[in-house]
């Protein structure tokens, strides 16, 4: 169990560190979904086999192509030249601060140390989490539901191309086209 | 070392690294990159805190992975359309091109 | 007769005792990985041989039928000539293209085969047979293994640096990311109206006997007929099968994606793609088709990993079928069928399947009716759009719109 944590871990935090140093935008991609990987595999074995699967479904199924898609569309594919970090030692100091003082937290915590060292593997249900979201939680998931709706809108609309040449003038190059 | 600790001690790992790339990459993708890799560092803790915490059928840290996944997807598809737009706009997808706004 | 059912479990229990009792759990994921690695693949060689001599027939040709055992007369009609591919294309050159990016290049086929493989053990191939399960998860295992797709023929496509290469692998993810909705949504039905997400579970529960003669598979029920053609509309296009194989359309594209792909790599694409349609045929039996059982009661004495395997050949021969048959779409029609017509259905399909459950003490035939009604009156107008449903047919490049003045082309008189 440690042995496979360990490696889980070394391969989730690995993979995050190179998605963030590497310079080939593509590779960090790749590189985060790795990650991402990584991460559902903690999940599993943390003995959230659902929430892992969502995990690897949504991010290396969706958000993962999204990075790459929106990578690609800026042309980003190239290696880029010169530097690729901005105020990096003021950046690396807070990260590197607000570490120390979560692992300060964790450690030192005598909340942590309270809970007993080990527990019985709990169940997760599938149905368990269907009757929670039909009940308890079905305020949030119209909520959720609403939100994505405007999501899907918002990307839509934000991302769609601006119309320049002014009414009148065919924007389709294909109907001024199409009558010889 | 409790397995809790160890597992908030990687979140807290990771999130400190999606933090330094959010800060410090020029490139608007990786900043958001990194906003991801910070919200999955809380989907972990609240999984870890699900597992070995006083009262897992109540499922609560599940519930709000699976919500914080949704939510992470929108944000997700929001943020690369506005990249995309503002690329389209500034030809540059770096966060210090697009400062017409800066006093 | 059961113990011929039963022969591959109780084979793999007799070897695990040979074993020490510590390994044996070990050693028996291990049997059932080689299995799984051993019968796919060699369905993988008959299917090339088959697609090849069939497509061959359709079009009026003799198609592969010269390799047969070497240094003998016998030809075995042709049926050897997948050994003769499999050498040709291990002894092949690998070309790694200049400009590549090496790593990547490698990584993508693996990614493309490992989940192809993955995704095949979950699936219930027989009563008792399954190597991998997941008494709570295992169809949504199966849908997240399947985004490791996408993944791959991004990498692929990406690394090549070849226009080419990108195009097939823009269009591949763009299809399969429209049409894993109306994939998942329509298997979402059956999920709905069983209560769990096991695929063994799901093909048990298609096992109970209706009216005394035959067994209530989901497709028998007008929910489950659609979901089933909804289904098998995405599978196809996920699968990247002939009328959806845009992504590596031959005669526009060279390749797609697989363009600078050669030797043993262009083999393990051409093994991960013929896997991802046997896996997803495989779900496809398994949520519409009764998995294992027999179609009719009287027909229960055949081993249940025949049913299934008999019905993967069908799938198999179908698509051929279609491949021989239908004509490549193009994008906007892709899409548009994806987001116009089969997201809709689904959508209605999932309200179809909360009627049907609602109404179980109804008397059969008016919820038959209801459902159909329910199912067919919107078919007829997404199946084309709403507004063409209501207006006579116009055809942009054909000159009998009354507006225009016909202006009768000048035929070139061409001596016949």
């Amino acid at each position: 169990m440690n042995f496979i944590f360990a490696i889980l871990a070394g391969l989730t935090v690995g993979a995050a560190f190179a998605a963030m140093t590497l310079r080939n935008l593509v590779h960090c991609a790749l590189c985060l979904t790795v990650s991402l990987i990584g991460l559902a595999l903690l999940y599993l074995q943390l003995g959230a086999e659902f929430a892992g699967f969502v995990q690897v479904l949504v991010y290396v199924g969706a958000v993962a192509i999204l990075i790459l898609f929106a990578v690609l569309l800026t042309r980003g594919g190239e290696a880029p030249v010169g530097r690729i970090t901005n105020s990096l030692g003021a950046g690396l100091l807070v990260a590197a601060a607000v570490f120390g003082v979560l692992a300060w937290a964790i450690i030192g915590s005598s909340a942590l140390k309270a809970l007993p060292k080990e527990t019985p593997q709990p169940a997760l249900l599938v149905k368990a989490v269907g009757d929670k979201l039909m009940g308890e939680f079905v305020l949030p998931l119209q909520g959720i539901a609403l939100l994505l709706t405007a999501a899907l809108l918002g990307a839509v609309v934000i991302a769609m191309r601006e119309k320049s040449s002014p009414a009148g003038v065919a924007v389709d190059s294909r109907s001024a086209t199409r009558n010889p | 070392m409790t397995p809790l600790a160890a597992y908030l001690l990687v979140s807290a790992l990771l999130f400190a690294i999606g933090f330094a790339g959010a800060l410090t990459r020029r490139n608007s993708i990786l900043v958001l990159v990194g906003v991801e890799l910070m919200l999955n560092a809380a989907n972990l803790n609240f999984l870890a805190f699900w597992r070995y915490g006083p009262n897992p059928e109540a499922l609560t840290g599940v519930m709000f992975v699976l919500f914080a996944i949704a939510v992470a997807a929108a944000e997700a598809a929001v943020g690369l359309a506005l990249i995309i737009a503002i690329y389209r706009h500034y030809c540059s997808s770096n966060v210090e091109d697009v400062a017409t706004m800066k006093g | 007769m059961a113990s011929l059912d039963q022969i591959f479990v109780t084979l793999k229990e007799q070897l695990v005792q040979l074993f020490p009792a510590v390994l044996q759990p070990y050693v028996g994921v291990l049997l059932s990985i080689v299995a799984i690695m051993a019968v796919f693949p060699g369905i993988f060689a008959l299917t090339t041989v088959v697609e090849r001599k069939l497509l061959a027939r359709f079009q009026n040709r003799p198609g592969p039928n010269r390799v047969g055992i070497p240094l003998t007369k016998i030809r075995l009609a042709g049926f050897g000539q997948f050994a003769a591919d499999g050498i040709k294309s291990l002894t092949k050159e690998d070309i790694i293209p200049r400009n590549a990016d090496r790593k990547v290049h490698f990584i993508a086929p693996f990614v493309l085969v490992v989940p192809a493989f993955l995704a095949l053990s979950v699936l219930p191939i027989g009563r008792n047979m399954t190597a991998l399960d997941f008494p709570e998860t295992g169809l949504l295992f199966f849908f997240a293994i399947g985004a490791a797709t996408e993944l791959s023929v991004f990498m692929a496509g990406w690394s090549s640096r070849n226009k080419y290469s990108l195009l097939g692998a823009m269009r591949g993810i763009a299809q399969m990311l429209s049409y894993e909705i109306p994939l998942i949504l329509s298997s979402l039905t059956v999920v709905m109206m069983v209560g769990s997400l096991s695929l063994v579970t799901i093909v048990e529960r298609q096992t109970s006997v209706q009216w005394g003669f035959f067994h209530s598979w989901h497709v028998f029920t007008p929910w489950g007929f659609a979901g089933f053609l909804l289904f098998l509309t995405a599978a196809c296009a996920e699968a990247n099968r002939t009328p959806f194989d845009l992504p590596e359309a031959e005669s526009e594209l060279v390749a797609g994606y697989f363009t600078e792909y050669s030797g043993f790599k262009f083999a393990l694409f051409f093994l991960g793609e013929y896997l991802g349609m046997f896996a997803i045929s495989g779900v496809a039996i398994s949520l519409f088709l009764g998995g294992w059982s027999a179609p009719f009661t009287f027909l229960d004495w055949v081993p249940s990993w025949l049913w299934f395997f008999g019905k993967l050949f069908a799938f198999i021969l179908f698509f051929i079928w279609l491949r021989g048959t239908l004509p490549r779409l193009r994008v906007d029609q892709l899409m548009n069928l994806a987001w116009k017509f089969m997201l809709p259905m689904c959508l209605l399909n999932l309200l179809v399947v909360g009627v049907w459950h609602f109404t179980a003490e109804w008397n059969e035939l008016l919820r038959w009716s209801l459902a159909t009604v329910l199912l067919a009156g919107p078919y007829w107008l997404f199946s084309r759009s709403f507004e063409a449903r209501f207006k006579p047919r116009t055809y942009r490049y054909a000159a009998d719109s009354p507006a225009a003045p016909v202006v009768a082309p000048v035929a070139p008189q061409v001596p016949i």
